[in-house]
């Protein structure tokens, strides 16, 4: 088992003809993701690399059966792409365009509460569960297949990092998502962390965030009275500085609120182990997970 | 991106929306003029600069005369204006708004801003204008009426009788404040504001609501669609690495202290200054060289790093995972000659090839030092730093 994206998984890419579209596409085929269809419009009946191209993503989900989306397009065009995909009735939407402006994401997540569509992202590095399906640009070499252990944060390098370190220490992953540096953005901590505690082969979870907003405090309120599965948490940016943005949109503390030291307080407040030096953060998780690995 | 005051007045005026008659000016004789044509005084003249808390810091002066106005003018232009927000270098002004004076009756504050937790337009105001709204929502919440606008309807009647009602505001004012908020809400939709913030927002003793003062924020993703807002870049008010960070596409922010920096991704870029403060050292920058990280961004960031003279070490940390890091190893080295760093450098990556990679760094000759993992580069920064 693992969330969200698994063997049945059946991929359609919307931006497939583009340069980091189509270089993905090979990266996730060659992992083993079943990549049906490709969107882009204006070049339907043409084939990317053997994947058959169409010019809407609803033809491409009547002729492919595709149920998951991964998103390529630029910003200007992206928010239009996430809402033809749920139009086209696509269950699961990653988009991992970054700079997409804010006001287009309030309307894009205002009319998907209305669909049965889940987004992650944007501005993530996407999805994978190792050893069945990678949706996503993050380097599958790095994941280790069997579990037990769930991974979700808000940034894409830094997950690679967290990731690559339990791997070194044997440690498994179920998924491992990032679901995006933007303010605004489609499926939260707290989804993922009810997911993960449904889901029969993940045994804990690793919740990686970082600075601005409230997400991280809202995720402690729930893992402290929703969750029984063991939890490790890492908050980045502890010596950034008041109403900089740290390169991702969402990343800025905003005068008292957003800091790392009220999210760690928070996190430490409802029972996550929580990691202070991402230097050590594998060997912290074995210690932290020795009952359940 | 942040705008100045003068140039959020033009563009609210355009939108419909009241501010004072006010011109701006870069000289006393120009102040002088600009206050001739207002009608009659008082004036205020108002330092232009890109923060807030102008008046504590004696940026914002009334005058009751030509001979007066030349006097305030001439303490403010020039002056380092030192503020809450410019922090303890302040900043010099190089422009004023001269704006007619008013005759206040009321105080509010308004502000519209995008909201991440409720996925929608936020509309804030209070009773409590002219304070610092932070200290209001600390001390006295009750004060600010917060009413949430779903964007894909857009601002209803009945969100504006709410606050126009929860400002005790009635009659011709309730009726010009309903108005102003309608324009308001239009103009921050349509221009892609990360914030509005009208503070304050006056109503005058005959009864119409004008936006006393004005802060405007744009959401620099959308700047591909608003180049009138491009057009008022005011870079003199920026940091000038940081301008030549931007326009080479690098997330760049300077900071105070003396291990540059240069990491791929925000997010471990974040983590790794961190670790850098942890290590007992403190980090000079945020630099996000970008998820790809090329050979010819890594030359660009050590030349931006290298502008700051107080680096002493430099750390590198990139997590290549698809990224060839022979690949990279190359362009560190040619980076590295073509940029001659005389301060040591600790390159910390991981990836695709990296044994390869680090054979690279270690046969060039330059003084780079390889680190196996993050806690090994931690300490490797932390010998330099001492």
């Amino acid at each position: 088992m693992a969330i969200f994206v698994d063997r049945h998984t059946r991929l359609v890419v919307q931006g497939i003809t583009g340069r980091e579209g189509g270089f993905h596409t090979a990266q996730c085929r060659e992992y083993g993701t079943q990549v049906v269809a490709g969107v882009t419009p204006g070049k339907g009946g043409q084939d990317a690399d053997g994947v058959p191209v169409f010019n809407t993503v609803s033809e491409a989900v009547a002729k492919t059966a595709a149920n998951t989306s991964m998103i390529f397009v630029p910003p200007p065009f992206a928010a239009d792409a996430i809402m033809e995909a749920a139009d086209a009735g696509v269950a699961l939407i990653v988009c991992i365009t970054e700079g997409i402006p804010v006001m287009d994401m309030l309307k894009v997540k205002n009319f998907l509460a209305t669909q049965k569509s889940r987004l992650i992202g944007a501005n993530c590095p996407g999805i994978i569960s190792p050893g069945q399906a990678k949706v996503g640009i993050m380097p599958g070499a790095i994941h280790r297949p069997g579990g037990p252990i769930g991974v979700v944060s808000r940034s894409g390098t830094l997950t690679y990092e967290v990731v690559d370190q339990l791997s070194k220490q044997g440690i498994g992953q179920t998924t491992c998502l990032g679901i995006g540096g933007d303010p605004v953005n489609g499926t939260s901590f707290i989804d993922c962390l009810a997911a993960f505690e449904a889901d029969e082969d993940t045994r804990g979870v690793i919740m990686v965030g970082e600075i601005g907003g409230s997400a991280e405090e809202e995720a402690a309120h729930f893992i402290k009275t929703q969750m029984r599965k063991p939890v490790v948490g890492f908050i980045a940016g502890r010596t950034a500085p008041s109403g900089r943005r740290m390169g991702h949109a969402g990343a800025i503390i905003n005068g008292s609120s957003g800091t790392a030291p009220a999210k760690i307080a928070a996190l430490r407040a409802s029972g996550v182990h929580v990691c202070e030096n991402l230097g050590s953060l594998g060997q912290f998780s074995a210690h932290a997970f020795k009952d359940i690995l | 991106m942040k705008i100045h005051e003068y140039q959020a007045k033009e563009l609210l005026a355009q939108a419909g929306v009241a501010v004072p008659k006010g011109r701006v000016a870069i000289s006393v004789v120009e102040a002088c003029q600009a206050a001739a044509t207002l009608g009659g005084y008082p004036v205020v003249v108002k330092a232009q600069i890109h923060a807030g808390g102008r008046g504590k810091g004696g940026g914002v002066k009334l005058a009751h005369s030509e001979a007066e106005v030349a006097v305030v003018a001439g303490e403010i232009l020039g002056m380092h204006l030192v503020t809450l927000q410019t922090g303890p270098q302040g900043k010099v002004v190089g422009k004023v708004l001269v704006e007619e004076g008013l005759v206040l009756h009321r105080e509010l504050y308004l502000a519209i801003l995008p909201d991440r937790d409720t996925a929608s337009v936020m509309i804030m105001a209070s009773s409590e204008g002219g304070m610092d709204i932070e200290e209001v929502a600390a001390t006295r919440p009750e004060k600010i009426i917060k009413v949430a606008v779903n964007p894909l309807l857009g601002i209803q009647p009945y969100h504006r009788r709410r606050l126009a009602f929860g400002l005790g505001l009635a009659g011709p004012a309730a009726t010009s404040f309903m108005g102003l908020l309608n324009n308001l809400y239009a103009f921050m939709v349509s221009t892609d504001c990360s914030l509005v913030e009208i503070n304050p927002l006056v109503v005058t003793t005959d009864q119409q609501v004008v936006a006393l003062d004005a802060k405007v924020d744009v959401d620099a993703n959308s700047l591909y669609r608003h180049p009138e807002i491009v057009a008022m870049r005011d870079v003199s008010e920026e940091d000038p690495l940081e301008v030549e960070a931007s326009s080479h596409h690098l997330n760049y922010i300077n900071l105070d202290g003396t291990i540059g920096n240069m990491v791929n991704g925000a997010g471990l870029a974040m983590a790794t200054m961190d670790i850098i403060k942890q290590a007992g050292a403190s980090p000079a920058n945020f630099l996000d060289v970008g998820g790809g990280a090329s050979a010819d961004m890594v030359e660009q960031g050590f030349r931006l790093i290298l502008r700051d003279e107080r680096v002493r070490g430099i750390l590198i940390n990139i997590f290549g995972g698809i990224l060839r890091c022979d690949v990279l190893a190359e362009g560190v080295v040619q980076a590295a000659r073509a940029v001659d760093i005389k301060v040591p450098v600790v390159i910390r990556m991981e990836g695709t090839n990296v044994e390869k990679g680090r054979q690279i760094l270690a046969d060039s000759g330059l003084n780079l030092i390889t680190a196996v993992d993050l806690a090994d580069a931690a300490d490797k920064i932390a010998a330099i730093a001492r």
